[in-house]
């Protein structure tokens, strides 16, 4: 179970966010396209980052509670999923704001 | 670089995009602020869960170290900076 640690915190931050998509119909996986282009470049500079602070000894990972999986630059699988789930989360929080204050959502 | 210098350069180049490049302005709305402060919760929640048990670690030289929920407050800098950044390319298109 122990390698799961860190898989643990994605999942609570999808179920935390999720919701939103069924209870308030935020709309957002349905906009996957405008989401994706919303995200995707912002991740790559995180990842950029990533890359040069995992190389520059900024920080590193317990192996331990890890997949074990890496992807390009010696990045563990889970940091490339926290760049589009964490942000997804941030799309789905802004947009239920807006469905309960919708006079607030366009200037 | 160390991580704490990248972390405000992160804000300060994130705010920069908002106000003055995309001029999607969304640090003068209410509806940023309040999507933030229930992120910030959340932010602070799971970064607890990532320092406190270690899963994710740092080099005492790459930052301040100070510590919020156990986690060094340069996070809370990227966390902004990667939340305020997307939602200015998720802005734009409809405006």
């Amino acid at each position: 179970m122990e390698k799961f640690g860190y898989v643990a915190m994605l999942l609570f931050t999808i179920c935390g966010s999720f919701w939103l998509e069924v209870v308030l119909k935020v709309g957002v996986l349905r906009r996957w396209r405008q989401a994706a282009s919303s995200i995707l470049p912002i991740a790559m500079i995180f990842i950029g980052w990533d890359a040069y602070a995992i190389k520059r000894g900024h920080w590193f990972f317990d192996r331990d509670q890890i997949l074990g999986i890496f992807g390009p630059f010696g990045i563990p699988l889970e940091e490339y999923l926290f760049f589009i789930i964490v942000p997804m989360a941030a799309l789905m929080t802004i947009e239920a704001v807006v469905k309960v204050k919708p006079h607030w959502g366009r200037r | 670089m160390t991580y704490t210098a990248l972390a405000i350069t992160g804000v300060f180049f994130a705010i920069t995009v908002d106000l003055w490049v995309a001029r999607t302005r969304l640090l003068t709305t209410k509806r940023f602020w309040t999507s933030y402060a229930i992120i910030l919760p959340f932010q602070l929640l799971t970064n607890w869960w990532l320092t406190s048990r270690n899963i994710v670690m740092y080099s005492p030289d790459a930052i301040v170290g100070v510590r919020i929920a156990s986690a060094p407050m340069e996070d809370l800098a990227f966390g902004f900076a990667l939340i305020l950044l997307v939602l200015i390319l998720w802005d734009k298109p409809e405006r």
